[in-house]
């Protein structure tokens, strides 16, 4: 007998018993659909965090300038500008890890343009910022070098400042205002979307550096060179853990700290709160795997209750078959199939209602999902493996009957 | 001088039943020729039917020989045997033993799927058997759709439809009225004039005195083998009085 026409012959055996076989192919649905919807949702979670690391821009380290202690208070996070200009230009001449450093200051504004305005992030940096966030323009060019030095009156916005103020297009060339000063607008930045705290990451204009201390948030009295924060890209392939050590050590000499001293800045590396959310999800992918198993299991083991049932029903077709020609191994393998189709078509009932359930969750909670071709290959060959495995003892107990006594069956 | 269809030779086989031995057979010797309509006939523990599960090659011998065809029976292993019963024995038994949910036709294909037939002579040599027993018009009929001396016949093409040396009937008429029953004699004497060997085993007289020769068993041994004319199922169904339809 061929494997198409015993397949067929045991879709007509289960189609014989439709309830039944439906009721015993439940328990693969139910556990298939949930595992598939779940890693569904899993997948679109953790793809979701893999597009958050590379829109922030991989191999990057932030140093923010740190707290500093007067009189026992200790004032937060960038109370103090401990970092300068010159800090950046050092890190990245002398620590051969870093490809680039770049001083950043930061401030909230109102930008105001034509009649509107809009309260934002505005930004002094370097021409080089671009490059370490791999941020793509969208509109317009860099800041040449002579603005960027110059404390030439030009910035770039980000996609949900040029929307608000210039809504009907334009942005470019045109002029808008930043605390009085006037700017001209020579470049529109592409699209980045929310970073992981939820934050608009579009919502923000780029200026010089210079023009920002010189003209727009001004600078501090103390050290006229201090800066906020300074964003690290580390060399592709290279070692972060190392990276950040050499920058630690190189920074708290420059600043001249004792070995008893806090640092007086802070370092975050920006892949770590992604790779926390990552290790969150590998513990989700393997509490899905032993519900998995545990579904299957108990799937599996109605499909062997069913097929022992279904053997002693039939005991007398099957000393028929053995009358008329079957050898044994007809019997065994009619039965396997048997339970491999159910268990296969149990699966593939399972993978389509788990796409389903997750493009349900995905369309009324707005999760993402994302169904993997392997994770369908996956949860189908399962199926098949357990209906192989449950589906073997009941088919050597039919394919080891006694002809005589199975045709005296009643 | 032809060569016998079935020998057998000192045939004897135990069961082992609550520790007893139990001795159904106890040394049977016997030949069947090729074309011979067989009775097989004994009460009940009388050996005949563990006679007929050997001769059917269902179950081996304690002792004793057995050779179907020329082909020593003992030295077949599992596969050939089941192979030789698909290719040399038409079964048909008391309870006809079809398959409830299959048509007629695919019942009929069944032996030959086991017989590496392929589909579409299958079809065609089970449509062919079924004409054979006069069931041509029945065969996707279900066999709850069919009368009992209906599904006898099906079984019967099932039967047939390998070209067996040999149909083995265990109580073919057990499960049928007397009409039926001689409708299914009639077939059986047919297919015997037609050159097929028959072995039915029975208890009842009424059924055996249609074969040609009557071996009766008791104790489980063969006490009595001869010859006899037969009586003529197809004269006999003609003088029955017409029955009332729905009576």
């Amino acid at each position: 007998m061929s494997y198409l026409e015993a397949i067929r012959s045991a879709l007509d055996a289960l189609r014989a018993n439709l309830l039944r076989s439906v009721l015993t192919m439940l328990g693969i649905i139910i556990g298939v659909a949930s595992v598939v919807a779940m890693v569904a949702v899993g997948a679109g979670a953790r793809a979701r965090v893999m597009d958050q690391i590379k829109s922030l821009g991989s191999n990057l380290v932030i140093v923010i300038s740190g707290s500093v202690t007067s009189g026992g208070v200790r004032m937060g996070s960038g109370s103090r500008l401990t970092l300068s200009e010159d800090d950046a230009v050092a890190l990245e001449r002398e620590i051969a890890l870093v490809q680039l450093a770049i001083p950043t200051q930061r401030g909230t504004a109102q930008v105001v343009a034509g009649g509107l305005n809009w309260s934002t992030v505005v930004l002094g940096t370097t021409p080089s910022f671009l490059e370490a966030r791999e941020w793509e323009l969208s509109a317009g060019r860099n800041f040449l070098p002579e603005e960027a030095t110059g404390a030439g009156k030009v910035a770039l916005l980000g996609e949900t400042v040029a929307i608000n103020l210039f809504p009907d297009g334009g942005a470019l060339g045109s002029e808008i205002r930043v605390k009085n000063v006037p700017l001209t607008v020579i470049g529109v930045l592409a699209r980045k979307g929310q970073n992981m705290q939820g934050q608009d990451q579009d919502d923000t204009i780029l200026i010089p550096l210079t023009t920002s201390k010189r003209r727009v948030l001004g600078s501090s009295q103390a050290n006229a060179r201090a800066v906020g924060a300074i964003l690290i890209k580390i060399r592709d392939g290279e070692d972060m853990d190392l990276a950040q050590q050499q920058i630690k050590d190189l920074l708290r000499q420059r600043h001249r700290l004792q070995a008893t001293q806090d640092d007086d800045f802070w370092m975050r590396n920006l892949s770590e709160v992604a790779a926390t959310r990552d290790a969150s999800s590998r513990t989700l992918a393997f509490l899905l795997a032993a519900v998995a198993t545990v579904s299957l299991l108990v799937g599996g083991i109605g499909i062997m209750n069913i097929m022992l049932v279904s053997v002693t029903e039939r005991t007398r077709e099957i000393g028929l078959r053995l009358a008329v020609g079957a050898r044994p191994r007809d019997i065994r393998a009619q039965f396997l199939i048997e339970a491999t189709t159910l268990a296969t078509i149990g699966g593939i009932a399972g993978v389509v209602l788990g796409g389903l359930g997750a493009h349900f969750a995905a369309t009324l909670a707005d999760w993402p999902t994302l169904i993997r071709p392997e994770a369908v290959i996956v949860a189908v060959s399962f199926s098949f493996a357990v209906g192989v495995f449950f589906g073997f003892y009941p088919a050597q107990r039919a394919s080891q009957l006694d002809p005589i006594e199975a045709l005296r069956t009643e | 001088m032809t060569t016998a269809l079935i020998s057998v030779k000192d045939l004897a086989k135990d069961y082992k039943l609550g520790g007893h031995a139990v001795h159904a057979l106890r040394g049977v010797s016997a030949e069947v020729m090729p074309g011979e309509f067989v009775a097989v006939m004994g009460p009940s523990g009388s050996g005949k039917s563990t006679f007929m599960n050997l001769v059917g090659c269902l179950d081996r011998p304690t002792a004793g020989s057995y050779s179907l065809a020329g082909e020593e029976i003992a030295r077949l292993n599992g596969d050939q045997l089941a192979a030789f019963r698909n290719r040399r024995i038409g079964f048909v038994f008391q309870s006809f033993h079809l398959l409830p949910r299959a048509t007629a036709l695919t019942n009929v294909e069944l032996p030959m799927v086991y017989g590496g037939v392929s589909r579409a002579d299958r079809h065609a040599k089970a449509l062919k058997a079924l004409e054979r027993v006069g069931l041509g018009d029945r065969h996707h009929h279900r066999p709850n759709q069919l009368s009992g001396g209906q599904q006898q016949r099906v079984a019967i093409a099932r039967a047939l439809v390998n070209d067996p040396s040999l149909i083995l009937a265990d109580e073919p008429t057990g499960a049928l009225d007397s009409r039926t029953s001689l409708e299914i004699m009639t077939l059986f004497q047919e297919l015997n004039r037609g050159g097929m060997t028959v072995v039915m085993v029975t208890h009842e007289p009424d059924v055996a005195r249609f074969a040609r020769r009557v071996l009766k068993f008791r104790d489980g041994k063969l006490i009595d083998d001869s010859g006899q004319s037969p009586a003529d199922a197809a004269a006999m169904l003609k003088d029955l009085p017409v029955e009332l339809e729905a009576a």
